[in-house]
C-alpha cells in the first residue's frame, strides 16, 4: 500500500464521496423534510438526530474528516485539471468541468453552512425550525442555500456515476449511459427533496 | 492558363524548445487531393511567406504517411489528428496548425512523445517471451476475445488521447488513456496474462490509472477509434481486484 499511495488515496477519495458523505447528505436531506411536515415535525426529528448516542464520535468519522480528506484532496485535484470545454465541448468532458465547479461552490457552501448552523449551535443557539427559518427568510441567503445545495446534489450524483466508473463496476459504454440516466434521476429526486425543504423554511410553504 | 488557385496556412512556429512561439502564413499553390502532408512539403520546397519574405523551411513530423504510425500527429484547425490524413479539401480555409500543446515542442510542428513511451516502460506494455530455453507455442486465444483485443492493438502512441485529455497537462503526471489501453491488450493475452500484475502494479503507481477523471474526451478523439473508456474501466476494475488480492492475499495474485 505504501508504494501505492496516490493510489490509496484517490480510491479513498472516490469511495469517502459515497459512503459516508453521499449517504450523509441524502439522510440529512431527508430529515430535513421533516420541516415540510411542520414546526413540530422538524424539530421532533431535529432533536432526535442532536441527541443521538456519541453524537459528537458519529459526526467526527462519518461527517468532518471524510468531507475534510474529500475537500482537500479535492482542492488539489481541481488544481491539477486543465480544463477544455471550449475546445472540446462533449457531454462527458462538461461534466468533469461542472464536477470540480460545484466541488469548489459546495465547498463554499458547506463551510459557511456549518458555521451558520452547527458552530452556532455549539455556541448555544437552539437548534429548531426558527434557526432555519431565520437564515432562509433572507432572499439572498435563501438563492445562497439553493445554489449551494444544488451544487451538493449535482456533485454527489455525477460522482456517483464516477465512483462506479473509477471502481471498474460500470465497463460497457452501454452500462457507462444507463448509470447516467439512473444519476439523472438521483439528482432530479434529491433535489426536489433538498429545494422542497428550503421552500418550506423561507415562504412557510 | 487559369489562375493558380492557393491554399493558405496558418502555422504556429517555435525555433527551439525554449523561444517563444509565433505565426506565420504561407500561401501555397492547389493541387486537387492534396493533404497537409504535402502542403507542408511545398513550404519546405520554397520556403517565403506571404508577404513575400524568405524564410526558413518548416519543420514536422512524419515517417508512414498512411495514419498508422502515429508520427505526424498536430492540431489542425483546433483538432489534433494526423496531418498525413488531413485532406485540404476537407478543411476549413485558412487552414491552422499548431503542434500538440501537451507535448514539448522541439521544433516549428515537432514534438517528442517521450513521455507516452516512458508510460509504456512504465505498464510494461509488451510481452516477455525471452528465456534460457525455447518456452514452445503459448495458449491459444478465444477468437471473440481476439476480436475486441485486436481494435486495442490499432494503438499508434499518435498522442491525440493525450491531448485532448484535460488531466494530461504540466501540472499533473498522469499517464494519459493509451498506455492504459496498452496494458489491457497485453493483459488479455493468453502469454501476456502471465504477467497481468506487473502491468496492474505499474497502472497503481505515480501518474498511473487514478489520474484519469472521466471527461471521456479521448474516446471522442482517437482517430482509431479505440473503445479507450472501456479500456480504462477495465482496468479501474482489474486494479481494484488485484489491489484486494494484494492486501488479502491471494494464490492468483501474479
Amino acid at each position: 500500500m505504501a508504494e501505492h499511495r496516490e493510489y490509496f488515496y484517490r480510491r479513498l477519495h472516490s469511495l469517502l464521496g459515497v459512503v459516508p458523505i453521499g449517504l450523509f447528505m441524502v439522510q440529512h436531506l431527508v430529515i430535513n423534510h421533516f420541516a415540510v411536515y411542520g414546526e413540530e415535525s422538524f424539530n421532533k426529528a431535529a432533536n432526535f438526530m442532536h441527541n443521538l448516542p456519541f453524537v459528537l464520535a458519529l459526526e467526527i468519522f462519518i461527517i468532518y474528516l471524510p468531507i475534510l480528506f474529500h475537500a482537500i484532496l479535492g482542492v488539489y485535484i481541481v488544481f491539477v485539471a486543465k480544463n477544455n470545454v471550449r475546445r472540446y465541448g462533449f457531454v462527458r468532458n462538461w461534466l468533469f468541468f461542472l464536477q470540480r465547479i460545484t466541488g469548489i461552490i459546495t465547498l463554499v457552501f458547506i463551510a459557511w453552512h456549518v458555521f451558520e448552523t452547527r458552530v452556532q449551535v455549539a455556541l448555544g443557539a437552539s437548534l429548531d425550525y426558527s434557526l432555519m427559518e431565520g437564515i432562509l427568510t433572507n432572499p439572498i441567503m435563501f438563492w445562497f442555500y439553493v445554489i449551494g445545495v444544488l451544487s451538493a446534489v449535482f456533485h454527489f450524483s455525477n460522482g456517483l456515476w464516477g465512483f462506479l466508473v473509477s471502481w471498474g463496476i460500470a465497463q460497457s459504454p452501454r452500462s457507462q449511459k444507463i448509470v447516467t440516466y439512473a444519476t439523472i434521476l438521483v439528482f432530479l429526486v434529491v433535489s426536489y427533496i433538498g429545494i422542497r425543504t428550503l421552500i418550506t423554511f423561507a415562504y412557510g410553504v | 492558363m487559369a489562375e493558380q488557385k492557393t491554399v493558405t496556412f496558418i502555422i504556429t512556429r517555435q525555433d527551439s524548445p525554449d523561444s517563444a512561439p509565433y505565426d506565420e502564413t504561407f500561401n501555397v499553390p492547389y493541387r486537387k487531393n492534396m493533404n497537409v502532408i504535402s502542403g507542408l512539403m511545398e513550404i519546405r520546397k520554397n520556403p517565403i511567406n506571404a508577404k513575400g519574405e524568405k524564410t526558413t523551411p518548416v519543420a514536422w513530423d512524419m515517417n508512414c504517411l498512411e495514419e498508422v504510425c502515429g508520427a505526424c500527429s498536430m492540431v489542425i484547425n483546433g483538432v489534433p489528428r494526423q496531418s498525413c490524413a488531413a485532406l485540404v479539401d476537407e478543411l476549413e480555409q485558412p487552414v491552422r496548425l499548431e503542434p500538440m500543446s501537451t507535448f514539448p515542442v522541439v521544433r516549428d510542428l515537432v514534438i517528442d512523445r517521450e513521455r507516452m513511451f516512458d508510460a509504456l516502460k512504465q505498464v510494461k506494455a509488451w510481452i516477455p517471451i525471452d528465456g534460457t530455453y525455447d518456452l514452445g507455442p503459448g495458449p491459444r486465444m478465444p477468437e471473440k476475445k481476439r476480436q475486441w483485443a485486436y481494435e486495442l492493438s490499432k494503438c499508434m502512441t499518435c498522442g491525440v488521447c493525450l491531448e485532448a485529455c484535460p488531466n494530461v497537462n504540466d501540472k499533473s503526471n498522469f499517464i494519459g488513456p493509451a498506455p492504459i489501453s496498452q496494458a489491457r491488450l497485453f493483459n488479455s493475452h493468453p502469454t501476456g496474462e502471465m504477467n497481468a500484475s506487473e502491468r496492474l502494479e505499474g497502472l497503481m503507481e505515480e501518474g498511473g490509472l487514478v489520474g484519469c477523471g472521466n471527461a471521456q474526451n479521448c474516446v471522442q478523439v482517437c482517430p482509431k477509434g479505440i473503445p479507450l473508456t472501456t479500456s480504462i474501466a477495465a482496468m479501474n476494475r482489474a486494479a481494484t481486484v488485484q489491489s484486494f488480492k494484494n492486501f488479502f492475499g491471494s494464490d492468483n495474485a501474479h
